[in-house]
């Protein structure tokens, strides 16, 4: 059938273009097609002389034997009980431990505490609800999260209904993208990826469903008290809370994971502050409503990643951006510039500001000192089977007297880095004037703030040659001062000294756990769980990158590596513990110290509990991301933690969890902070 | 782009044989055996060189031989090559169809009224909460037993329901309820989808919602001021509240849009069995705590600005008792499109129907449709209000303005009345052979039906050949022949016989629905919630400045009362009644397959979805004791002119209409804050204000 209609279009085709070897024209034409068809019903089989093969028809046929047999597997696979590939991976590993929800099911456990997710940065899927001519067709389809596919079909479209306005921090004109809304919006970021669909599974076994599970999706590119301007997502989440607690009747347990640690934060202080500004929920919102926060993860001081993801865009994976954008692409190679694309993208979102580094050299550490310093990378592995903590630390301390500076958050070049402070020549930036006479930056097609610096303020940044957590503020007032000074009306990175300053009553303090006073809530418990175990970024070595006008001018410098194959220092970063994205000391501090008894910061003496989870990576490839993993996202998946946390929702203390479980040096950490309580 | 030049190539090769068929042919011959030597001469150098590197390899070496042999087309390559040709040609032009830009340049698609109403400057004002009906909600799975491996929080009802198809049995086992309690059976938890995707679309491409909610984002309304108010519709509506609160969580969320939007009230978008759920949400959400939401007697006066009922069933459905009778009905639930007729017979032993039928029982959801207000409403055994309704009218009215010749419509009924002896007598909503649905009620035989139906008692005939378990399998062929006999039930003696063939479903629905006319709204026993959601026994809420719409299509033949007949007694048949669809009428008569037809959306007779609001409702009546404002908004079928259209901009159909045009500048005006007046007030095509004269109801 279709060949016979291939071969009369070619026929014509043919005859149309006229060329000179068809002598017999039209008719012609015609005729041979009779003949051609005469030809074929003889049959392709018994025909007189068998057909020759030409280059196209075994094109053909091999098109067409790849097709049927796809056909047949995808018809197998589709036939395929769906309990196969799990059976598959018994018989190869041998039986796999039930998940915790069966496990804990037939303990008894059963729904009690509703639940409430609060995602984090990057997870939380983002819609289109109104676009430009360009996004004509994707009405309700999501443009962050699933597939991602519009990325590719129209890069740059995309880029500018991701990004927000560079004034106001809100919707540019004529866009608007909203967060999806119910347990969809997280559960996958990517069709395979969990985030949050494996904890909801487990929990729907002991009997949640979406009547006691809420999904506090919110818009993750704004400031956090913009989420409520925009879209009242804050006033949301105060009723669905307040619905869930009247009807089940029980308090709800809230967990938020990432940056969502510090969106629940700012959002305790809301709920509790008067009307205007805050929720009106009144002095005792939580206490009423809240039984437990279980962070997951949480950058209580922001993490060392967002700075250089605001600086250059080179973070490892704060943003799965990153991972769109793989290194091939940092050169001008296709004259894509998409690290320009990206850094102008991320510069408009504000909550990135909210991972900034808080609580300045106190936390972090300074010149020449930081809480972390003797850490030794190289242990890591074997340090949990061999050792007690103590003795732990007494040999690293032998080991290694150095240590490493990791209060010098930035540092260029890598000598830099190592150098007691007392030989660093360092030039003051913050007079420096920036050039406004750069060479033609018309050339460049992507605007960056960089482009406003000049050559003179590049090297007045790389001169001052160390920052520490405090002076970053400055560096970033000084490359990015539109970002910031967005960000510095709805965030504050410091440590208060008086918390009663009514100037605290602001919601820029809300996030910041160094400036805000927990709720009044005795009976809530707060609870720290995060991975330990992965080398984490904590500081970074940079250099300039070779003068070209259109480029970032700055780049961690990946040539630079330890002496020692045990050296924390690797590619231009220095590695501390952590689950990958949030150092310990992030995670950790505020349970182990912060808030630990009663302390200015938590007034009511709300006990605190740190769950760690030792990160161990999936044995095989069959495990996937593997059920005990630590890694920031991946320990979503860590039956372990799925664990506690079902057994705190179905309504255990911390205590009856059985309290800490420690298994790096935050106690010691925290110890060297001077901070008053 | 590959696909592009074989194609080519293709084109340019094979003019190249055709000629060696022309006057030329010893030259070509020539050509081509010249050819063919130089090919095989290829070829054998190529045999040299493949020899040399790898002799042992069978496969290549048979390749080779056949090669040499000048290949034959066997009948498995050429199918490869046919495969081949197509999967080449698709690629292209699905590759031609996403590489073209979104909207053709020539082809200018008609704004749509959301675009439209943007541009006068329309904004919107008041929250959305749209209330979806039956079925048309997706339903997920959150719990199930093992046959449903890999299926958590996947859709089983609505999207694409390719599990039907997988694993049936374990499907209908995982929609059914409880037959008991009307609840979750045990170990199976099957729940509402919630968001707006709940029921934006049915299935892939089928549209339900999102017509509308596009056109609401265009003026912009966002997630933030637009909620979907999705339940689990198998259930009972109060139940919905026991089991999952969703009562309670729409007051939640009404109260929440109400309080950050400005204290703009919501107007409230019901569609179908929805707007049954809002009525009986309206009278919950005022009720003290125990049975109700404790909102208080304001509560709708200051929540609600209006609501907007889309195709309402509020005095029911008469497809809601064929689909519980034979579970026939044409549509009210898509199952039916599912089972087509030819799983009727039990060609394939599947025993579709007989499934269906059982799983549909298990939803007490149903009940709510059937025909509320017995013989006053719907007529009786010789009169109905829609009598004189000419099918063969419908047509010509559409042309007429309607407004001006009701008169002379009404005369010409009268006419036909009087002349024709076969006018449908729709009260006899089912009859039993098609004399018994037309002649005069005197000739038809006076049995006490409730002494037949309650007198009997049920033994229960051998029935082990059942693999599926109808109730109908309870009843003895006797109980079912008097059924028969008593050839005709209007809507009151429809009750019994529901209750008689249906006693379980009855039993538990009847606990949640009521069917009948309130004498004395005053009667403390209306409290109760079973009379919620039933207009005629309960009053509108306090709240005078709140509009009720009724919208819905006309001009579309409804089912409206049926011709029966028993099933030929096979010995598994466990359905013992079908619709006889060999019953036609003449040629213009209201009768065809079995089905009496007369105007209103294809699921809804006008009657049903007009009275309220023309008439019950209108002004200060016992139901609507504030004097809520009422309008009546028809819009007149239209099927769409060309397939390009898709399901049409100007439908009337239950379902359809979500995409009528004018339907949604309607929700759009008054969204954004313009009463029933502004929009301009009633407008009528059909017979509804003369039919609800008709009914002789105390007001």
């Amino acid at each position: 059938m279709s060949f016979l209609r291939r071969r009369r279009a070619a026929e014509s085709a043919k005859a149309g273009s006229g060329s000179g070897d068809d002598g017999g024209g039209g008719e012609g034409g015609d005729k041979k097609e009779r003949e051609v068809k005469s030809r074929r019903k003889q049959g392709p089989g018994g025909g007189e002389r068998p057909r020759r093969w030409s280059c196209v028809d075994s094109c053909c046929w091999f098109v067409g034997c790849v097709c049927s047999i796809w056909w047949l597997l995808l018809f197998l696979l589709n036939a395929m009980p769906a309990s196969f590939p799990q059976y598959v991976t018994e018989a190869i590993t041998g039986p796999l431990p039930d998940p915790p929800g069966v496990k804990l099911r037939k303990e008894g456990l059963a729904a009690r505490h509703p639940v409430v997710f609060v995602p984090g940065i990057v997870t939380g899927g983002l819609e289109l609800w109104e676009g430009h001519q360009c996004a004509e067709g994707l009405f309700r389809k999501r443009l962050w999260g699933g597939t991602f596919g519009e990325l590719y079909k129209r890069p740059l479209c995309w880029v500018e209904h991701m990004s927000l306005d560079n004034e106001t921090g809100l919707d540019p004109p004529g866009i608007r993208v909203r967060p999806v809304s119910g347990l969809v919006a997280a559960d996958y970021f990517a069709p395979g990826y969990f985030v949050w669909a494996v904890l909801i599974a487990n929990l729907a076994r002991i009997g949640y469903e979406e009547k006691n599970m809420y999904m506090a999706a919110y818009d993750w590119r704004l400031s956090f008290q913009n989420t409520e301007v925009r879209d009242q997502t804050l006033s949301r989440i105060k009723s669905n809370i307040e619905l869930m607690v009247a009807t089940s009747g029980n308090k709800v347990v809230v967990i938020p994971h990432s940056m969502g640690v510090l969106y629940f934060l700012h959002f305790m202080k809301w709920v509790e502050a008067p009307a205007p500004m805050g929720g009106g929920g009144g002095s005792d919102w939580c206490a009423k409503h809240i039984k437990a926060v279980m962070n997951i993860g949480g950058p209580f001081f922001g993490v060392p990643k967002a700075v250089s993801g605001l600086f250059s865009v080179e973070a490892r994976d704060i943003a799965v951006a990153r991972a769109l954008a793989p290194g091939v692409l940092d050169k001008d190679v296709f004259k894509f510039q998409t690290l320009q694309h990206m850094m102008r993208m991320t510069r408009t979102w504000d909550s990135t500001m909210s991972m900034i580094p808080k609580g300045g050299d106190t936390i972090w550490g300074g010149v020449d000192w930081s809480p972390e310093r003797f850490f030794n990378c190289s242990t890591k592995r074997s340090k949990n089977i061999y050792m007690t903590t103590s003795e732990r630390s007494a040999v690293r301390d032998l080991e290694n007297r150095a240590g490493v500076n990791y209060g010098r958050l930035i540092s260029f070049g890598k000598d830099v880095a190592n150098i007691h402070s007392s030989k660093i020549e360092r030039t003051d930036f913050r007079g420096a004037v920036k050039g406004r006479n750069l060479s033609n930056t018309s050339n460049c097609d992507v605007w960056t703030e960089y482009h406003d610096m000049g050559v003179g303020g590049v090297k007045a940044v790389a001169d001052y040659k160390v920052y520490t957590a405090g002076s970053i503020l400055d560096l970033l007032d000084f490359v990015a001062p539109k970002l910031m000074k967005r960000g510095s009306a709805h965030f504050s990175y410091g440590i208060a000294d008086n918390l009663d300053d009514p100037k605290y009553q602001h919601y820029r303090h809300w996030s910041n756990p160094l400036e805000t006073k927990l709720p009044n809530a005795p009976d809530m418990e707060i609870y720290s769980l995060y991975g330990v175990g992965i080398p984490t970024e904590r500081a970074y070595v940079y250099k300039l990158t070779p003068t070209s006008e259109c480029y970032i001018p700055f780049q961690i410098d990946t040539s630079a590596h330890g002496e020692s194959e045990d050296s924390c220092l690797k590619d231009g970063v220095f590695s501390a513990d952590g689950d990958e994205t949030v150092p310990v000391l992030s995670a950790g501090y505020m349970c182990a110290k912060g808030w630990r008894g009663k302390t200015r910061f938590n007034p009511s003496g709300i006990n605190t509990y740190i769950r760690e989870y030792d990160h161990a990576p999936p044995a095989n490839l069959l495990e996937g991301r593997g059920t005990q993993s630590g890694a920031h996202v991946d320990i979503m998946g860590n039956f372990a933690l799925i664990e506690d946390i079902i057994r705190v929702a179905a309504g255990a203390t911390g205590e009856d969890l059985g309290g800490d479980r420690v298994y790096s040096d935050i106690f010691k950490w925290s110890e060297k902070i001077q901070l008053q309580l | 782009m590959g696909s592009v030049l074989r194609l080519r190539k293709l084109c340019y090769v094979e003019p190249v044989k055709f000629q060696s068929f022309e006057s030329i042919k010893n030259a070509e011959k020539q050509q081509q055996q010249q050819q063919r030597q130089e090919e095989r001469t290829v070829s054998e150098a190529e045999n040299a060189v493949q020899k040399n590197g790898r002799d042992d390899d069978e496969d290549t070496k048979k390749k080779k031989e056949g090669k040499k042999k000048m290949k034959e087309w066997r009948c498995i390559d050429s199918c490869c090559w046919v495969i081949g040709c197509l999967c080449t040609v698709w690629w292209l032009l699905v590759f031609l169809y996403y590489s073209l830009p979104a909207a053709l340049p020539g082809f200018q698609p008609p704004e749509s009224p959301g675009a439209r109403l943007g541009r006068e400057g329309v904004r919107a004002l008041h929250p959305v909460v749209l209330v979806p009906g039956i079925s048309t909600g997706g339903l997920e799975l959150w719990e199930g037993k093992p046959c449903t491996e890999g299926l958590f929080r996947k859709r089983l009802w609505g999207g694409s329901f390719t599990e039907i198809l997988k694993r049936p049995l374990c499907w209908l086992e995982h929609l059914s309820l409880d037959n008991e309690t009307g609840l979750d059976p045990p170990g199976i938890r099957v729940r509402a989808v919630p968001g707006l995707v709940a029921a934006d679309y049915f299935a892939p491409g089928y549209f339900v919602w999102a017509v509308l909610i596009q056109n609401l984002a265009k003026i912009g309304y966002e997630e933030k001021n637009m909620h979907m108010a999705a339940y689990d519709w198998r259930l009972s509506f109060q139940n919905t509240e026991t089991r999952d609160q969703a009562l309670s969580r729409l007051k939640s969320t009404i109260e929440l849009m109400y309080l950050t939007n400005g204290r703009k009230k919501v107007v409230v978008v019901p569609h179908s069995m929805g707007v049954l759920y809002f009525l009986h949400f309206l009278k919950w959400v005022e009720l003290p705590p125990p049975m109700g939401g404790g909102g208080g007697p304001g509560w709708c006066a200051t929540h609600i600005k209006a609501i907007m009922n889309i195709g309402p069933p509020f005095l029911g459905v008469p497809k809601a008792v064929s689909n519980i009778l034979s579970s026939e009905a044409k549509d009210v639930a898509v199952i039916r499109s599912m089972d087509p007729g030819v799983l009727d017979s039990e060609i394939l032993g599947l025993q579709t129907l007989e499934h269906a039928m059982r799983v549909a029982r298990t939803w007490d959801s149903i009940i709510s449709l059937v025909p509320k207000g017995g013989e006053t409403i719907w007529g009786d055994l010789d009169w109905s209000p829609e009598e004189g309704h000419g099918c063969s009218l419908a047509k010509r009215r559409t042309l007429q303005s309607s407004g001006n010749n009701k008169n002379s419509n009404h005369t010409d009924g009268k006419r036909t009345f009087s002349a024709m002896k076969d006018l449908a007598k729709y009260g006899r909503i089912i009859s039993f052979g098609k004399e018994a649905s037309y002649i005069p009620s005197s000739q038809l035989p006076s049995v006490d039906l409730k002494e037949l139906l309650l007198g009997k008692p049920s033994t229960i005939s051998n029935s082990t050949c059942q693999e599926v378990w109808t109730e109908y399998n309870e009843l003895s062929r006797e109980s079912i022949r008097d059924v028969a006999d008593n050839k005709v039930y209007t809507s009151q003696t429809l009750l019994d016989l529901l209750r008689f063939v249906a006693p379980k479903m009855m039993q538990r629905a009847e606990a949640h629905f009521s069917h009948g006319i309130a004498d004395d709204l005053n009667d403390p026993k209306y409290n109760h919630y079973k009379y919620w959601s039933n207009p005629l026994e309960m009053r509108l809420p306090g709240a005078p400045d709140m509009e009720i719409y009724c919208l819905y299509g006309v001009g579309i033949p409804t089912e409206r009362s049926y011709v029966y007949k028993m099933s030929p007694t096979g010995k598994c048949k466990s359905i013992p009644f079908r619709i006889d669809s060999t019953a036609e009428g003449y040629e213009d008569s209201c009768l065809k397959g079995g089905v009496y037809f007369v105007d209103g959306d294809e699921s809804v007779p006008v009657l049903s979805s007009g009275f309220m609001c023309a008439r019950g409702w209108r002004g200060k009546t016992r139901f609507n004791p504030s004097g809520a404002t009422t309008y009546v908004r028809e819009y007149q079928h239209r099927p769409p002119a060309s397939l390009l259209e898709g399901r049409g901009s100007a439908s009337g159909a239950h379902v359809d209409i979500m995409g009528n045009v004018a339907f949604i500048e309607d929700v759009l005006r008054v969204a954004a804050g313009a009463t029933g007046e502004e929009i301009g007030g009633d407008r009528i095509y059909s017979d509804i204000m003369r039919m609800s004269e008709r009914i002789n109801i105390q007001l």
